[in-house]
């Protein structure tokens, strides 16, 4: 499903150069929940902006899905982000002037189907998150827990097989992070394959597998024990 | 995906007013300075008579001073003298053909205690009025005999029948001109031509003559020129006939030419005339008879002066200053809409979506500039129309044509304005706005 072999991420300006990611590599099978883990500063949103072609490597090789993504073109790239890829942003990242319905649409949108079928997907994953009810309201008129799931239900509107969540609680109190996790497991439990970042090791145990990132590169030593794959680097 | 860009467009437009303002106000400043000029060009600049530019030519005869000859850059005179005009329609060589000039006459209004007023006169030929299309509102041009016989006969325009008869039918009636009784045998409708192309010598901005008299009779009572006068050498002798045989051009000449070929006979018999002249001592130029169409006869004479087109210029030099001030204020709208842009790019919107999703916000800008900008042409033009007084009345009409190049040069302008700012906001990596560290 995802395979990251040797990937280095350096960021370099004039006088400084900072390995972000080093000989990182990693191999995620189809319908995983990976948790990451890690302090601040250790690459974890790096890698998960490299996992979603957000953002272009230095070095290595990456295999998204059988296909190698290295290089993509702009159009490529955007094109698997779109159809393969679910993003759950630690801020729900929603436009605030579009109201739930067309905070959905907008993938939609990109991916040039009809308005038959983007308002079919629309209402159903909004009924999926328990907010179909509520299609025509503004971001502003939700809790920050509603707002998460619409943020879920517009990753989850173009079907992708693929969903990447940066710190998705991260914003919310405990009762709310708790719902939003069980609809993320559930997700999970339905195939789509999820690599989640979060600080929070409760959190991290609602996954099937962590991964622990250290210095740019997967740290063994905090890998769970039940897991068969075992990323090297 | 172009209505959604447009209903992104407008968004973006709501979610920042006094920015969007500013710019649509940038834009209409410039679009009002350039459109106020440009239809100004616009006008001075148009084809007075489309229906039959292309058959109607301005007649021009060298005989002109030889010591004034330069082989390289010579004119023949923009006028003809009389002694040409009478045997060109003599001649009748043309479809049509029509020799005129302006005089002044003095009107006396028959009404009691109603005092005698000056009005500007065309003095011309009966295939003047068929030939230049004028439009009537009662009876008509007089005909041939009118001119063979020295009849007094008179076309009144409209504002003169206004004044005089009250705006009645007044055909058949009599008006006293200069002391002499002229039966009116039409009267004119509205007629503005613009510019007044058959007589450019007397101002092609000016408004047409009050009234029309046979040029016989103005010749015949030696009325008083109010045109150009041009002499490269004295009359020989003294008076009124000595002046109308001697070599100045004061004329206006124009033939209707129907095809080319009536063109190019009309061209020779021009030349053999010529030939026959310089056999009489006259024409001491070589040859050098020009005919011109409408349009080329409006390029002669630069109707479009010199000075317009450097205003057109400067205009349009203020407007590149306003898109460049439009151009900072859309580079800080689009930048401020890092967070928005980022999204996209990580929900799927590659560059070219994102590209022509900011344009299309530009041309929107554009679009509401162009409609402010056209209240400002128009406020400009009734400016320019105050300051100048009625000589520009005719030259600041903003018809249906500059309306759309005022609309489509804003939306051009903004598209152009926007290139710079949307380039550098599809330069805004996906990942770079999205966690809030």
């Amino acid at each position: 499903m995802l395979s990251m072999q040797n990937i280095s991420m350096v960021y370099r300006t004039d006088l400084v150069e900072t390995h972000a990611l080093r000989e990182f590599s990693l191999e995620v099978a189809e319908g995983d929940f990976v948790s990451v883990t890690g302090p601040s500063g250790s690459g974890k949103t790096t890698f998960l902006n490299i996992a979603g072609l957000l953002e272009q490597f230095t070095d290595g090789r990456y295999e998204l899905d059988g296909r190698d993504v290295s290089g993509l073109s702009d159009a490529d790239s955007s094109a698997v982000r779109n159809e393969k890829i679910g993003f759950i942003f630690q801020s729900f990242n929603l436009i605030p002037d579009l109201n739930l319905f067309d905070n959905v649409d907008v993938p939609l949108r990109y991916r040039g189907f009809s308005a038959t079928e983007r308002k079919r997907r629309i209402e159903k994953v909004l009924d999926t998150v328990g907010l179909a009810s509520r299609m025509k309201h503004l971001p502003s008129q939700l809790s920050g827990g509603q707002q998460q799931r619409v943020a879920i239900a517009r990753a989850l509107a173009g079907e992708p097989r693929f969903l990447l969540a940066d710190e998705p609680t991260g914003n919310l109190d405990s009762h709310m992070a708790m719902s939003v996790m069980e609809l993320i497991s559930e997700i999970n439990r339905n195939g789509t394959t999820i690599i989640m970042v979060t600080h929070d090791p409760v959190l991290a145990e609602m996954a099937s597998r962590n991964v622990h990132i250290l210095d740019g590169r997967v740290s063994n030593g905090h890998e769970q024990p039940q897991l068969a794959e075992v990323a090297t680097g | 995906m172009f209505s959604y860009y447009l209903k992104l467009g407008w968004l973006s437009i709501r979610r920042n007013p006094f920015l969007s303002a500013l710019m649509i106000a940038a834009i209409a400043v410039g679009i009002g300075a350039s459109m106020t000029i440009i239809t100004v060009n616009y006008v001075m600049s148009g084809n007075p008579i489309p229906q039959k530019s292309d058959q109607l030519f301005y007649v021009q005869l060298d005989g002109w001073d030889p010591n004034k000859y330069d082989e390289d850059d010579f004119e023949a005179p923009d006028q003809v003298t009389y002694l040409d005009a009478m045997a060109l329609m003599k001649a009748d060589k043309a479809y049509r053909q029509v020799a005129s000039n302006r005089s002044g006459l003095v009107l006396e209004p028959q009404g009691e205690g109603e005092r005698p007023f000056s009005v500007s006169t065309r003095n011309t030929w009966a295939d003047f009025f068929p030939m230049f299309e004028l439009p009537f509102i009662y009876g008509s041009g007089w005909d041939d005999s009118a001119d063979d016989n020295l009849e007094k006969v008179v076309v009144l325009g409209k504002e003169i029948n206004e004044r005089v008869f009250g705006g009645e039918n007044s055909v058949g009636r009599s008006v006293r001109l200069n002391g002499m009784d002229f039966q009116i045998v039409g009267v004119m409708d509205e007629y503005l031509p613009v510019p007044r192309f058959y007589d450019v010598t007397t101002g092609a901005f000016d408004e047409p003559a009050d009234i029309f008299i046979p040029f016989n009779i103005a010749v015949e009572y030696e009325f008083s020129r109010n045109g150009n006068t041009s002499c490269w050498k004295k009359p020989d002798g003294e008076g009124y006939e000595a002046f109308l045989n001697s070599e100045c051009v004061w004329i206006q000449f124009w033939a209707e030419l129907r095809s080319d070929e009536e063109k190019q006979d009309y061209m020779a018999f021009l030349n053999a005339y010529a030939e026959q002249q310089k056999e009489l001592g006259r024409f001491p130029r070589p040859i050098n008879n020009q005919l011109s169409d409408v349009m080329e006869w409006m390029e002669n004479q630069e109707v479009v002066e010199d000075d317009a087109r450097v205003m057109l210029g400067l205009s349009l030099l203020f407007l590149v200053v306003c898109l460049l001030n439009t151009v900072g204020l859309l580079l800080a709208k689009f930048l401020g809409k890092s967070a928005d842009i980022s999204l996209r790019r990580a929900l799927g919107a590659s560059r070219s979506n994102l590209f022509i999703q900011h344009m299309i916000e530009s041309g929107l800008i554009g679009l509401g500039g162009g409609i402010f900008g056209l209240v400002l042409t128009w406020l400009g033009l009734r400016g320019i129309e105050m300051l100048f007084g009625d000589f520009i009345e005719n030259l600041v009409g903003l018809d249906w044509v500059m309306v759309l190049t005022a609309i489509g040069l804003a939306i051009v302008s903004a598209l152009l304005a926007g290139l710079y700012p949307t380039w550098r906001a599809c330069r805004i990596a996906p990942a770079s706005q999205l966690k809030i560290q």
